[in-house]
């Protein structure tokens, strides 16, 4: 079996602060892999521990320093990487991000079997370009995905969280599945593993190895436009109630929720 | 792009075939993307594998969609991704409308994401505000870096401009039961051996919470201060007596207390319910990017110097193992029930 994964490269998010004018800080904010790709790496190495034939390869679509999250893929399990970089590729939106690795994955990585992706990044938060990925390459999908179970010939059996409760899966392949937090944890880079991640070489691919025009990549193929970025408004603190015991306090708050009209 | 006009509400429903709420919200919020735009056509599309759709078609109308495109097949009975996909995108590509509308729920996530990648053109995902700029232009306004930065995106050029939106962010319309919506059938090309995915079967997550924390207008949250699964109890008779639903922090749910699908915050859900009571939760960021859009939040935590307090309506410092008691307690005393329009 071929698997794919697709990891980014985000910044903390917890890590941000504001100048201020209100402008958020980017320098200096610690760059991370995205959680939800974390899982989509542990999903890969658990379907390769079921399916020992497998290879799995990481790719990313970023700067050089974007690197990282290919190595901590590898030192965690994954077997190769493949790093898609260019400047043209800066400001790319969904649409275009999705193009790009679809063309990648397919001219780079021919017979793929199965593409795992994070649900979501947790900076731009989108969870478009998996399914991006999926209508490029025209193959079908499983979003919101808590496990691929197993994979026997060419099918998987996925797990699927939705608001009415789990569902069970069986997707032809070759598919693509979003991760969302699983029941199991990412497991830590070994020692081993961080020694395979630095000798094993990334492969890499611009604009022009993937055959791709400036018109469809980066910010000039985006259809999208960010045309304002602003820092949401700051919930104010309100009351603290304060009471000799509980039973006060809950008679106070109740008294309040009345006022709002929440209780009668 | 100059033949492109009107606006879509793509309809969703749930599994008792019932039109959502965010359907309806969508509707309401086209009405008034429609009256900044001078009045384009608010079309509703419906797709249904069901002869029944009387009820459906009522609800649309009464939300004061000017009309409805409905495609019926039987192969829509149930929702795949590849012929929702297959049939939004033909039915676009036939009426050419200017902007188009989805509920960001798992289903709305799972084809709209397709369907823009097929027309190649832009998605806004997850919005939270939509409106018409001063050139006429559709913008979108969503959360991004886990509810840190605000971004209003456009889509220049090409069309139709889409989005999805977060479900109970916007209001939902006054109905009208005059208003009658035409109905229009239209008819595109579905072929069944597309469907590459076959859902085996389906179960329920939501045994052990009263309701589902998404749908919920009151939420019970617990954090590590509630020590165990089993202080969860008091958690859950609150919201029985308050008709809310238990959500949980991460923390919760990594200890194995509550279950995945309850947990709030950047890798869980983002909830909005009229009250968000944060029950030994600390506040952390991450739990905070999923909350704190609640229109109430109570806090109740034994230290003072929580952040939870920092986004409270109203604080308690103390044990909420005395705290939460004394409120069902008084609850029942008072015989106090939750007003659901307020
Ligand atoms: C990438 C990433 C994603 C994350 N995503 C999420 C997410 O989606 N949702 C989420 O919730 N977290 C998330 N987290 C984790 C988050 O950072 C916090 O660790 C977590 O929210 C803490 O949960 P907590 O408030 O329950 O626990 P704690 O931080 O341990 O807080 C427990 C609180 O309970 C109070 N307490 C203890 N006993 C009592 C008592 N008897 N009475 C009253 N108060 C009491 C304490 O004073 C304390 O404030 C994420 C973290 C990362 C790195
Ligand atoms: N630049 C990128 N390189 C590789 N994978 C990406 C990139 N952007 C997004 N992805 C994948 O798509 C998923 C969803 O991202 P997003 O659509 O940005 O929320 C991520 O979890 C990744 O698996």
């Amino acid at each position: 079996m071929k698997i794919v994964v697709c990891v980014k490269q985000v910044p903390d998010t917890s890590d941000i602060r504001w100048t201020e004018n209100n402008t958020m800080i980017r320098e200096g904010v610690e760059s991370i892999i995205n959680p939800f790709d974390e899982y989509a790496v542990e999903t890969a190495i658990r379907v390769k521990e079921a399916n020992p034939d497998s290879t799995i390869t990481v790719i990313t679509m970023g700067p050089p320093q974007a690197k990282d999250v290919l190595k901590r893929a590898i030192a965690m399990g994954a077997d190769e990487a493949m790093l898609i970089s260019d400047k043209k590729f800066s400001g790319a939106d969904t649409w275009a991000t999705s193009y790009t690795l679809a063309t990648a994955i397919r001219e780079k990585i021919t017979d793929f079997d199965l593409i795992i992706c994070g649900q979501f990044a947790i900076d731009g938060d989108t969870a478009q370009t998996g399914p991006g990925i999926a209508e490029q390459l025209n193959i079908p999908q499983i979003t919101y995905s808590k496990e691929i179970e197993s994979i026997s010939g060419n099918t998987a059996i996925v797990k699927r969280e939705v608001e009415d409760g789990i569902q069970r899966f069986e997707m032809q392949l070759p598919g693509l599945v979003c991760m969302l937090k699983c029941d199991y944890e990412p497991r830590m880079p070994s020692i081993k593993g961080t020694m395979k991640a630095n000798r094993t070489p990334i492969a890499e691919y611009g604009m022009e190895d993937l055959g791709l025009n400036p018109e469809d990549v980066g910010i000039k193929g985006s259809p999208t436009f960010v045309s304002k970025a602003f820092r949401p408004e700051q919930r104010q603190s309100g009351e603290m109630i304060s009471a000799s015991d509980a039973k006060e306090a809950a008679k106070l708050l109740l008294e309040k929720l009345k006022n709002d009209k929440v209780l009668v | 792009m100059s033949e492109h006009k009107g606006i879509w509400v793509i309809a969703e429903t749930d599994s008792n075939n019932k039109i959502i709420g965010v359907t309806l919200e969508l509707i309401n919020a086209a009405k008034e993307l429609s009256s900044q735009l001078g009045g384009e056509e608010v079309g509703t599309l419906l797709m249904t594998g069901n002869e029944n759709i009387e009820d459906s078609i009522r609800t649309i109308s009464e939300a004061g969609s000017d009309k409805i495109y409905l495609i019926k097949d039987a192969s829509l009975g149930q929702y795949s991704t590849e012929l929702y996909t297959d049939a939004v995108s033909q039915a676009i590509e036939q009426k050419k409308p200017s902007i188009i509308l989805v509920g960001a729920t798992t289903t709305g996530r799972d084809f709209a994401p397709r369907v823009a990648a097929r027309l190649r053109t832009g998605l806004t995902a997850d919005c939270t505000s939509l409106n018409i700029n001063e050139q006429g232009l559709f913008a979108a306004t969503r959360p991004t870096f886990g509810g840190n930065l605000m971004a209003t995106i456009l889509c220049k050029v090409t069309r139709p401009q889409m989005a999805t939106i977060r479900p109970k962010v916007l209001p939902k319309p006054e109905m009208n039961s005059t208003n009658n919506a035409e109905v229009e059938q239209i008819n595109v090309n579905l072929d069944i051996s597309r469907i590459k995915t076959k859902l085996l079967e389906c179960t329920g997550v939501c045994q052990n919470n009263v309701q589902k924390i998404e749908e919920a207008d009151i939420i019970i949250a617990g954090g590590r201060g509630m020590k165990s699964a089993e202080g969860f109890k008091i958690l859950e008779d609150l919201a029985r007596s308050l008709g809310g639903a238990v959500g949980a922090s991460r923390a919760c749910v990594d200890a194995g207390w509550r279950s995945h699908s309850d947990q709030v915050g950047q890798t869980g859900k983002t909830v909005c319910p009229k009250v968000y009571i944060a029950c030994g939760i600390s506040g952390a960021i991450q739990h905070l990017a999923g909350m704190s859009s609640s229109d109430i939040i109570i806090a109740i935590n034994k230290d003072s110097e929580a952040p939870i307090f920092g986004v409270a309506t109203y604080g308690i410092v103390g044990d909420v193992f005395e705290i939460v008691p004394a409120i069902t307690e008084a609850i029942k005393a008072e015989q106090l029930t939750t007003v659901c329009s307020f």
